[in-house]
């Protein structure tokens, strides 16, 4: 059991064993998502900085200038974006951490259901936040009118 | 984990950082969610993340998520051109040279501000809590 992760078996190239999981299934699944939302976070992460920290400083960054932001969907869209792919690929960095040093299965799976279901509280919040902000309203003001519809 | 080598380091470095980014992307989630407390809740929660000692911190988060977004790149380019483990430490160097030109400028925006300077303008610079 000890050794289970270890002799999953990875492609081979002329230079030697590389991280890419051989089978397609969810390893090979998860390395490609990995890498994919990798690039794209470098983007959006990227942008976000120059937006957030470059172009406006963070002490402009107040409820008047993300009303403002999010009268256009597109920064919805683009948060939701980032919130989505930075907790997945942060979510499997936090997999393979706990796969190199949880050796017994019964605590892995454990610890795994328990990063899962906080990574998935923690976006269920934000995306709550960026679906249901309206200005002038609280988010309690908003629940209530979406039930009440 | 393998001793001394450069390959040892990047591999720490991108573990830890990729850590700490994440641990200040779920403060972030929960400070974004202020904003459904109204506006005088949400605009406190800025003016701490203006604050000196939280400039620091961000200037910490902007030198990881840098280096974490470069050594991803020499990862990604090790996994589908093979041949380039031959240049892997040379490839660190340019990472963490990348790390460090990005960051000078990135420091200077967000560090300004502590010193009553507003490089954007428009910020409050609050060299104090």
């Amino acid at each position: 059991m000890a050794t289970e992760t270890a002799k999953r078996s990875t492609r081979v190239t002329p230079y030697g064993a590389t991280s890419r999981p051989t089978g397609g299934g969810w390893e090979t699944f998860s390395w490609w998502f990995f890498r994919v939302s990798g690039v794209g976070l470098i983007f959006l992460v990227i942008a976000h900085l120059i937006i957030m920290h470059v172009i406006t400083d963070v002490s402009a960054t107040g409820y008047d200038f993300v009303a403002h932001r999010y009268a256009n969907p597109f920064w919805r869209v683009y948060d939701l974006l980032l919130l989505t792919l930075g907790l997945l690929h942060g979510l499997n960095g936090l997999r393979i951490v706990s796969d190199d040093y949880i050796r017994t299965r019964g605590i892995r799976l454990a610890v795994q259901s328990v990063l899962f279901l906080t990574v998935v509280t923690f976006w269920l919040m934000g995306t709550m936040t960026i679906v249901t902000f309206q200005p002038g309203q609280t988010l309690s003001q908003a629940m209530l009118h979406l039930l009440s519809r | 984990m393998y001793r001394g080598q450069s390959g040892q380091w990047s591999w720490l470095f991108h573990r830890v950082t990729g850590l700490g980014v994440l641990l200040f992307l779920l403060v972030h989630i929960v400070d974004i969610t202020l904003i459904g407390f109204g506006r005088t809740v949400y605009n406190d929660s800025i003016a701490v993340f203006a604050s000196w000692p939280v400039r620091l911190l961000s200037l910490a988060l902007i030198g990881a998520v840098m280096y974490h977004a470069f050594n991803g790149v020499r990862i990604i380019l090790i996994d589908f051109w093979p041949a380039a483990y031959k240049y892997q430490r040379a490839m660190f160097y340019i990472v963490l040279a990348l790390t460090i030109i990005s960051f000078i400028p990135m420091a200077y925006f967000v560090g300004a501000p502590i010193f009553g300077i507003c490089p954007q303008g428009d910020c409050t610079a609050s060299a104090m809590l």
